[in-house]
């Protein structure tokens, strides 16, 4: 067991991928000399070299639509994203050719890219760095989405994506990027497209992930003073969605709050409470209740306390849900 | 009076103002070099052979077998094209994306490539196809409605047709950076090069211009080419550029040539020089063919509407097939008996797709719940039990009816 960041977890899965993948690469915007705008691939380019830690030049669709070329010769590009609101550029090139060339092609090519990408409010930053997109990708068959909320997740996630022969996003939750945890180097936790019960409770569940499992920790102890047992889920994988541990934590709690950054509106809240409704009916006591971001751009920095799900909010998701 | 119209009358150039040519100066960008007029010809649209010092040589040392050959691709894909469209006029195809008139720019540049080669087409590289040794027929399930993409790439390196304008050039850059990676890792591997296929349309995209900028920063062994038809569906090739876009390749430092499209010989030596000049490591060339959709851009299309025949008549007069017909008759190169086997072995080929088409029988739902991921996905798995258990509720249904009938 080693202690350290969520960055510093991502940093190290990283040099494990490319010391034991040698078709394996990093590319993306300032991630050489600098380390990236956060740090995460500090050191890489210094131990494996320029041409496995590429800067390339300013331009996400050039970074995704290239990616995809390489992975077509049978390499395999690790991609970093600067910023969430930045993806958009690469957007057509994720969602009309990445995630779609495993079935155009009938099955005969797979373009397994990894693409990283920083997400997430909370830190006070200016506008297109703090948003939450990913309902948007989770909206396209082809892909995966996974988000890490913990470093050891953090170091085993970022070395399966690249192991996976898809199409894999990794969201990190960039306001936790400095949040310690125990890291077990030895024992990877298991599939990465599972969620995960953190913390066990009988009266609710409430399933987050990314940057909000923490805050929804924090709302279950605080709910445990008021005498409520508060399941907490960590969904770890947004596509695919592990509806089975969810289904199974309602049938036992009988009520359900789903907690995420991104606007409820359209969100993959919407898409458990719908699945759970269904597979749950006869096991719930509330309608399921989702806990998000407003129907708006993200917010200026000034007021985003105000946007961002925070302990009050669950809170208050969890009063609703018992009130009934 | 508005701001507008005061910041209108203060630049007019009725006020004296200073604006004028920018002069010679250091620092002032010079116009485009490559007019309109410009480009690499080696037989004229009379069927007579130009000399040329840099590309006339990879044409002088060609056989005639080789020459006949340029034609016969060019012949027996027209005919193709012919029998692919006449099949979506008779509802066996959903749509066809005819290839007349661009036969030279695609025999002449698919005929360049070694196997070890890799394409990326657009749409309409049927030619290209043709030289990669794909069976003709294997394009048609796209448009039948069977797949999406009909072949496996990697058997001919040729790569699925790209319905997005210009994705695949950005797909084509990160091959030939794949090459790249293999080379330095294996200074054994075989030399090879990637062609991107893109049209005038497809220019205006964003991609080409980052494809293009990632290709001249990571040198990559890729060859931009452009087939020029001047049309993009109704928008005229003015629209899209004011100057012959080979003058881009010059902004992102890389070289630039634009050829006589319809000619298949200036094609074939210019697209050789490029490949060379991009497997031997010396980096990107944009070729830019200038030819002529002579149809129209699907069969959903109606050029009547929005350019004249007089147009159309012109660039008929410097046909591709025309005038290499009238160079090989006229150095003897070939007679009429090539000819007539030329236009059997066309007819033979169409008969070939239309038989395999009309075989090639329906898509499987479950093929593509198969497909969506390499791995296997909770999701599909759900959907895809469902779909059964639904569609099996019908089949009893079936057998409940068909048995009370005969009660």
């Amino acid at each position: 067991m080693k202690t350290m960041t969520i960055a510093k977890a991502i940093n190290e899965g990283l040099r494990a991928t490319l010391a034991n993948d040698a078709k394996s690469f990093l590319m993306g915007e300032d991630i050489g000399s600098l380390g990236g705008v956060y740090r995460v691939t500090e050191g890489l380019k210094a131990e494996f070299g320029a041409h496995r830690v590429m800067d390339t030049p300013l331009a996400e669709s050039g970074i995704i639509g290239t990616a995809i070329g390489m992975a077509l010769r049978g390499h395999r590009p690790i991609c970093e994203i600067q910023f969430d609101g930045f993806v958009f550029p690469g957007f057509n090139q994720i969602t009309t050719q990445l995630a779609k060339i495993h079935t155009r092609s009938d099955g005969q090519l797979s373009a397994p890219v990894v693409i990283r990408i920083p997400y997430g409010g909370g830190i006070g930053s200016i506008e297109h760095h703090s948003e939450s997109p990913e309902a948007l990708f989770a909206h396209t068959a082809g892909l995966r989405i996974i988000t890490p909320s913990n470093a050891n997740d953090a170091y085993w996630m970022i070395q399966q994506a690249v192991s996976c022969k898809d199409p894999v996003i990794v969201f990190e939750p960039k306001r936790r990027y400095w949040l310690k945890g125990e890291v077990d180097t030895e024992n990877n936790p298991g599939d990465p497209f599972t969620a995960h019960v953190v913390r066990e409770g009988s009266d609710a569940t409430i399933v987050a992930y990314g940057p909000l499992v923490p805050v929804a920790l924090a709302a279950a102890n605080a709910a445990a003073d008021d005498g409520h047992s508060v399941e907490v889920i960590d969904l770890r994988s947004i596509s695919p969605i592990d509806f089975d541990t969810v289904e199974a934590s309602v049938n036992k709690t009988g009520r359900l709050i789903v907690a995420h950054e991104a606007p409820t509106f359209g969100g993959i809240g919407g898409e458990i409470a719908s699945r759970i409704s269904e597979r749950c009916f006869y096991s719930l006591e509330a309608p399921a209740i989702r806990v998000g971001g407003f129907h708006m751009p993200y917010p200026v920095a000034r007021v985003e306390e105000h946007y961002l799900p925070d302990i009050d909010r669950m809170l208050e998701a969890l009063d609703r849900a018992f009130a009934y | 009076m508005g701001a507008a119209q005061q910041s209108a009358t203060g630049i007019g150039s009725e006020n004296g103002t200073r604006v004028g040519p920018a002069g010679a100066s250091a620092g002032v960008l010079q116009p485009h070099t490559v007019g309109e007029r410009d480009m690499v010809q080696l037989l004229d649209a009379a069927g007579n052979r130009r000399h040329e010092d840099t590309f006339g040589p990879y044409v002088d040392e060609l056989d005639a077998k080789t020459l006949r050959g340029f034609y016969r691709d060019m012949a027996v894909v027209r005919r193709f094209d012919a029998e692919a469209t006449a099949l979506q006029r008779q509802g066996e195809l959903a749509l066809w994306v005819p290839v007349v008139g661009q036969e030279a720019a695609q025999i002449g540049s698919g005929r360049a490539m070694r196997p070890a080669d890799y394409a990326f087409p657009t749409y309409r590289e049927h030619g290209v196809a043709l030289t990669r040794g794909l069976d003709l027929a294997d394009l048609l399930k796209l448009f039948r409605g069977i797949s999406n993409g009909g072949w496996d790439p990697r058997e001919n390196n040729f790569h699925l047709y790209t319905l997005v304008l210009a994705a695949q050039t950005l797909h084509a850059v990160g091959y030939a950076m794949g090459i790249q990676r293999d080379a330095a890792a294996d200074s054994a591997s075989e030399p090879a090069a990637v062609v991107a296929y893109f049209g005038d349309g497809a220019s205006s995209e964003g991609d080409v211009h980052e494809s293009m900028v990632f290709a001249a920063s990571f040198n990559a062994p890729v060859v931009f080419f452009c087939q020029n038809n001047n049309w993009a569906i109704s928008v005229p090739f003015e629209v899209q550029s004011k100057v012959p876009l080979v003058n881009r390749a010059g902004g992102y430092g890389f070289p630039g040539i634009r050829v006589d499209g319809n000619d298949v010989l200036a094609v074939y030596a210019v697209t050789q020089w490029a490949l060379d000049h991009a497997r031997s490591g010396k980096g990107p060339v944009l070729i830019e063919a200038s030819t002529y959709r002579v149809g129209a851009h699907t069969t959903a299309d109606d050029p009547t509407k929005y350019r004249a025949s007089a147009e159309e008549e012109a660039w008929r007069a410097k046909d591709p097939l025309q005038r290499l017909e009238t160079y090989l008759r006229a150095e003897g190169l070939a007679d009429d008996d090539f000819f007539a086997q030329v236009k059997n072995d066309g007819d033979e080929l169409a008969s070939h797709v239309r038989r395999a088409t009309l075989a090639l029988g329906g898509a499987s739902i479950r093929q593509k719940f198969a497909t969506v991921y390499a791995e296997a996905h909770p999701l599909v798995a759900e959907e895809l039990a469902w779909f059964e258990n639904y569609e099996a509720g019908f089949a009893a249904a079936d057998t409940q009816t068909s048995q009370g009938g005969a009660a």
